[in-house]
């Protein structure tokens, strides 16, 4: 299949994991491992003594390239500080940029995050924001540098799936810079669908870390996000309102 | 004098460094990235700065999430 290009960097997988959600390291790893991901998402937390392991060991044992957020942002303020930390931390200048509006709804701000990403873009950083499935967002974000956007199907582990295909169309036509599907995937078709859409890629957590058996959920993913990209590449067919004969109608 | 570590009020002696907060912590130092009063301080100005009383110290790493 072909690459995914983000800010110059090549991926071969077009699936970009989170990691909440799984119930332990090991579950993760192993879902990590079945996804096939290059790039994964980490937040950002008060460091806590008595843990133990971290999903940074999770991540460099698998060589997948670690993708700080600023989940649990509601200002761009806090969103700008948690990106420096982690580019601090981690020794990456990429950042999901996530700011949210309310713990309800976690849809993102979308004031905030265009604030935020106009400082971070002139601070450096390579800025991917999740945003809501607004055209005219995406675009002003990719005029201001985002090197992705990052449109939400449906809002944050709520598995519902794609709700505006119609908007999600309109991003793609409009975007030079990649467009990744963030947040409400719930099962494989979904993926798919994000990818016949013309998605350069999906990011997704809870399908999987919440699935009942991860790991399998976690082939599937795989397994949609290449059919659809095929499926994008290849050109479907247009819908009919009727029936086309496949075979010559004559005896 | 007392100073905040990751939302806890503690008492350090004078002079206290970052590096020395962050050790009260953890040992680790990969992973890691400290702000002080909302300011980001890098890692290799940690010895060498001191904190101030009523100091915010934040020590922050990487989590499952997103």
């Amino acid at each position: 299949m072909d690459d995914l290009i983000i800010a110059g960097e090549k991926f071969t997988s077009r699936l970009i994991m989170g990691t909440g959600g799984a119930p332990s390291l090991e579950v993760l790893d192993q879902a990590l491992v079945a996804s096939g991901t290059e790039l994964t998402t980490v937040a950002m937390r008060r460091l806590d003594p008595a843990a133990r392991g971290s999903v940074l060991d999770v991540l460099r044992r698998r060589d997948i390239k670690v993708l700080p957020n600023t989940a649990g942002c509601f200002t761009a303020g806090d969103a700008v500080l948690t990106a420096r930390l982690a580019r601090e931390a981690l020794g990456t200048d990429w950042v999901k940029l996530e700011v949210i509006s309310d713990e309800r709804t976690l849809l993102p701000d979308p004031i905030e995050t265009f604030d935020a990403a106009e400082r971070l873009v002139a601070d450096g950083f390579v800025v991917l924001p999740y945003i809501g499935d607004d055209p005219a967002l995406a675009r002003r974000l990719e005029q201001a540098g985002c090197a992705a956007v990052m449109p939400l199907g449906a809002p944050i582990g709520s598995g519902l799936g794609i709700r505006n295909p119609h908007n999600i169309e309109l991003i793609v036509e409009a975007a030079s810079v990649p467009v990744i599907l963030d947040a409400g995937i719930g099962t494989a078709s979904d993926a798919a669908l994000a990818m016949e859409l013309g998605c350069d890629a999906v990011l997704l957590a809870t399908a999987v870390t919440r699935a009942q058996r991860p790991d399998l959920m976690a082939t599937a993913m795989r397994g949609a996000v290449q059919a659809g990209r095929l499926a994008r590449l290849a050109g479907r067919i247009p819908r009919r309102r009727y029936a086309e004969a496949s075979s010559p109608m004559t005896p | 004098m007392r100073v905040t570590i990751n939302g806890d009020a503690r008492e350090v002696p004078d002079g206290t460094t970052v590096a020395q907060a962050v050790r009260i912590l953890t040992g680790v130092t990969t992973g890691v990235a400290v702000a002080v009063n909302d300011e980001v301080v890098t890692r290799g100005t940690w010895e060498t700065t001191p904190l101030r009383d009523s100091d915010r110290v934040e020590v922050l790493t990487a989590v499952q999430g997103g």
